[in-house]
């Protein structure tokens, strides 16, 4: 039987994420963190956040996934429009929990839709769908105008001049410029929580009942067919979940800046690549891992800026070492016989 | 009335007839053998019956319940359960996981319960972890629970793959080649193991061997399979003797 509540390997994650949000408030507060370090706490947390939401898809149901930017794409639009639009109607708190509703809900039900086709297919065919399907919820959302005036609400796909609005309308979506004036409701303490939410989920989930069906039909998909299991449903709940948590990253991310738009560098499939770069390298159905691997190569870049050239070489030096110490079998093995002090006693059944 | 009753069951692959009339019927409790030299369409029996592939003709009756066209997941609700001659286990599950996964439309809680862990989760989950350790001592494999499926000694895989079909509580199990690439020792240990969980669970058990000595040992009937088409069926010591059988297996 486990002991207490939680089993020790998800108490250590909740703890890494709590210990290093105090000692980022401790640096903070002390005045020794930079302000450009300041800035990046947030996106570390969001990029930790999609790591985490990829790697249910990618690790827990065995499917790779390359259009979680375009889920992260719809979270932060569909809430960055709720913020904006009710600014000044709802105060700050509750409007961003709503804003976070929302950004999830919409994300999941992408997620949901775009599962229907994707899933049935299989291996590299998904991957190259969901690239496909992210690609083209960003290009939807850089051709959206939307505005409005005293006759309503004015939409369209062409250009600002066929919405036909009236001369003092206002300007909500504009096309590629995107949202311009989201409030900025995100901060580093609610960037962890909802990392901690998303850790939480993800790690009870695979835990759970419906966790075991989902890695039983990564595994074998016949044998899971033969005990009874119905595959489309829990394929469908994880590949929803995994996008909903890109949502709740894209929240965040809309929430941070001050104007949104929906460029390839943050939504394209180079930032799916990325992302699927942290899992990866994280270990694939590690969370804890992947939520690692996305803290480290989102901070490297950034903290190499001063090198300048050598930037990516670096960047690129670590990737590899990252994956030989992480996967070659070698490493693994002097991983058990010299550092197995570091690793955590396996839990008492 | 016969527990499992298929009529008249053919299939056929391109221009090949894989399986040509075959028909069969298993008395609750029983432990019947479907033989055959290697190609005789003995799997495709089986993968019709659970619904891997579905029959070009034919009716299979369980129980006395049509379910000649459920998909393999509504068969095995409706009690058919069946092991791999391919082990099929959840290599990246422990052997406790495998045998839960087999639970899983037994024990029920809300998805809700297991993302939040509300009190339900922790009450349902105690009881799958009983019953999955209950399923696990049968087969004497209590204290390999935590283990990686693929880390068991090949026997053992076996063994699992029988657990956790029994743990989706079937009416019929069909076993499909259970003592391929077992040793003389492990052959007669599993024969103990097939003899007692028939008793213990008063389970059906449909079996394909070649291993004529299992076969023998505990079958009381067989249906002989060759080129798609039942070549004999009856009491076991007798259809071992029907010349046509010899010749099957041996050449004239």
């Amino acid at each position: 039987m486990k002991a207490g509540r939680f089993s020790k390997k998800e108490l250590t994650t909740y703890a890494i994420v709590v210990a290093a949000y105090i000692i980022c408030e401790i640096l903070m507060l002390t005045g020794i963190m930079s302000s450009h370090m300041k800035g990046l706490l947030v996106p570390i947390c969001y990029y930790a956040i999609v790591a985490v939401g990829l790697n249910l898809c990618v690790g827990i149901l065995g499917e790779l996934s390359l259009g979680h930017a375009g889920f992260m794409c719809v979270g932060a639009y569909s809430s960055a429009l709720f913020s904006y639009v009710t600014e000044s109607a709802i105060p700050t708190a509750p409007r961003f929990i709503i804003a976070l509703v929302i950004g999830v809900v919409m994300a999941a039900l992408a997620g949901f839709l775009i599962g229907i086709p994707v899933l049935r297919l299989k291996g590299d065919y998904l991957a190259i769908v969901t690239l496909a399907f992210g690609e083209i919820i960003k290009n939807i959302f850089n051709a959206i105008y939307l505005g409005t005036d005293s006759t309503g609400l004015h939409f369209s796909l062409k250009d600002m001049a066929s919405m036909g609005m009236e001369p003092g309308g206002k300007i909500i979506i504009n096309g590629a410029q995107g949202i311009t004036g989201t409030p900025s409701d995100s901060n580093f303490t609610i960037a962890i929580v909802i990392l901690l939410v998303s850790l939480f989920v993800v790690q009870n989930l695979v835990s759970s009942r419906d966790g075991r069906a989902i890695m039983a039909i990564r595994d074998n998909r016949i044998a899971a067919e033969s005990n009874g299991i119905n595959i489309t449903k829990y394929k469908m709940l994880a590949f929803t979940i995994s996008a909903a948590i890109a949502g709740a990253s894209g929240v965040l991310f809309a929430h941070n800046i001050s104007s949104l738009t929906a460029t390839s560098q943050y939504f394209g499939y180079n930032a799916s690549i990325m992302f699927l770069v942290y899992v990866v390298l994280g270990g694939i159905g590690n969370i804890r891992g992947s939520m690692i691997a996305a803290v480290i190569l989102y901070m490297l870049p950034e903290l190499l800026r001063g090198l300048s050239d050598y930037r990516m070489l670096i960047y690129s030096v670590v990737l590899i070492v990252m994956m030989l110490v992480n996967w070659s079998p070698k490493a693994r093995e002097f991983r058990e016989k010299h550092l197995s002090f570091l690793k955590i006693k396996k839990e008492a059944k | 009335m016969a527990l499992l009753e298929a009529k008249n069951l053919s299939i056929s692959f391109g221009g090949l007839r894989a399986v040509d009339g075959f028909s069969i019927e298993v008395e609750k409790g029983e432990l019947y053998g479907l033989i055959g030299p290697n190609g005789a369409g003995k799997t495709t029996v089986f993968n019709l019956l659970t619904g891997v592939y579905q029959a070009d003709e034919g009716r299979i009756i369980l129980d006395g319940k049509d379910i000649t066209r459920l998909d393999p997941v509504h068969k095995n609700q409706n009690g058919i359960a069946r092991t791999f001659q391919n082990i099929r286990l959840y290599s990246h599950l422990s052997v406790i996981d495998n045998v839960k996964v087999g639970l899983h439309n037994h024990f029920h809680y809300s998805t809700l319960a297991g993302l939040l862990r509300l009190p339900s989760y922790y009450k349902v989950e105690k009881e799958i972890e009983e019953r999955a350790r209950e399923l696990l001592s049968v087969f004497n494999m209590e204290n390999e629970a935590d283990v990686m499926s693929s880390n068991l000694p090949y026997g053992k895989q076996r063994k699992l793959e029988i657990a956790r079909a029994l743990a989706t509580d079937p009416k019929l199990l069909l076993l499909d080649e259970p003592a391929a690439g077992m040793n003389p020792n492990e052959t007669a240990e599993l024969m103990e193991t097939i003899q007692f969980i028939r008793e213990k669970f008063g389970m059906t058990i449909l079996l394909i061997e070649h291993d004529m000595k299992l076969v023998s040992g505990i079958c009381e009937r067989l249906t002989v399979l060759n080129f798609g088409r039942m070549l004999a069926m009856g009491e076991t010591k007798e259809v071992l003797k029907n010349p046509e059988v010899v010749k099957a297996y041996l050449g004239e």
